[in-house]
């Protein structure tokens, strides 16, 4: 790979038996990408687990949930002048052998910010019927207000540069950052592409509540994609990091 | 057809209990427990009920305009709870800012504090 300074931003809570195998992980596929684990307001010794394994660590005073400690990652990153960043997951779901297809695209130019797919490349990720049907509907609805044909809208998995890295260091949505930073990200004028990634399953819980869960997620992620719709993008100034 | 107006008794105490209101919000102030800018929808709300309340005349006919007949004291409780709801809206909004802030605060600290136990230069 190219000699930009690059770096993985993982955001992990209460992940001290698996943080030092995800940061080992990383390091070993790639030993020119630092790491910076954002510990969010974790309770057991992640921090101390990740700073063990190499990692550079920021510790949050107090849980923010996911967008918020991605965001102090990105933060990070861009204050320490790094030129790429992977997201990566702390729980593992995310494999390290996979980070080439994400940073490509962004290494050769062709695109502000890269997401890793689990489903653009045809097969490859399975679960169950309900989350499948939320997947695709929101995939459609991003895909609609964006204008472009995106697949996977709740992927983690991605690389950035410095010009996305700016815009997400300085406003990150909080609640369903992923879902949310696609259509921000497109609404900005950046370059988005998604390539298709192997993930790790996660483990699902019992069908009938993860039908449950999906609707009320869906009725939550439509709604904040609604009224995301018009809000206005302009980042007050007080609120700039 | 006559419009029953408002009974002078619930006059009377309605007025008592919103310059109760009125006087609690101004003495908050004043013992700085309550900022000026949280305190205004509050004053609002006690000058408006304290006019509705003591001005029967005005009760009466904008119970009149509003269709409501038989009971004008109602009116005082529509506008009572407007204005509640609307002082809920305005600290929801309150405490939006002071998450976003706090959120903010948290990042700072956090990266602040990453920095000087790398003593990483600042850029």
């Amino acid at each position: 790979m190219s000699a930009e300074r690059r770096i993985a931003v993982v955001p992990a809570y209460n992940e001290e038996r698996n943080i030092a195998r995800v940061v080992g992980e990383l390091g070993a596929f790639d030993p020119e990408l630092d790491v910076v684990v954002v510990s969010d307001g974790s309770i057991d010794r992640t921090a101390e687990a990740a700073e063990a394994a190499g990692a550079h660590v920021v510790r949050l005073p107090f849980n923010l949930g996911i967008g918020g400690a991605v965001q102090t990652g990105f933060q990070y990153a861009w204050e320490q002048g790094y030129d790429l960043v992977v997201r990566c997951d702390g729980d593992g779901q995310h494999i390290p052998s996979e980070l080439p297809k994400v940073i490509a695209p962004v290494l050769t130019g062709e695109a502000d910010i890269a997401v890793g797919s689990r489903f653009s490349g045809g097969e490859g990720y399975r679960s169950s019927a309900s989350r499948r049907i939320g997947i695709r509907l929101l995939a459609l609805v991003v895909s609609g207000i964006a204008r472009q044909r995106v697949t996977d809208t709740t992927s983690g998995f991605q690389a950035l540069n410095r010009r996305a890295l700016e815009l997400f260091a300085a406003d990150y949505p909080h609640d369903y950052p992923e879902v949310e930073g696609m259509v921000m990200t497109i609404k900005h004028r950046l370059r988005l592409v998604e390539v298709p990634v192997l993930m790790r399953e996660r483990e699902h819980g019992r069908s009938s509540i993860t039908a449950l869960r999906s609707i009320y997620y869906m009725a939550k992620v439509l709604t904040a994609l609604f009224v995301g719709l018009f809000r206005r993008d302009v980042v007050p100034l007080e609120d700039r990091s | 057809m006559i419009a029953a107006g408002t009974p002078l008794k619930i006059s009377i105490a309605a007025t008592a209990a919103s310059l109760v209101l009125v006087l609690v919000v101004f003495e908050l102030i004043r013992s700085r427990r309550l900022r000026e800018r949280y305190a205004l929808l509050w004053l609002l709300t006690g000058i408006v009920l304290v006019v509705l309340s003591a001005w029967r005349g005005g009760l009466n006919t904008i119970a009149l305009w509003l269709g409501v007949r038989g009971y004008p004291p109602a009116v005082l409780f529509a506008v009572g709870l407007l204005f509640v709801i609307l002082v809920l809206l305005h600290y929801s909004t309150v405490i939006s800012r002071l998450s976003d802030q706090n959120v903010i605060l948290a990042q700072r600290l956090a990266l602040l504090e990453a920095k000087l136990s790398e003593r990483l230069p600042q850029r």
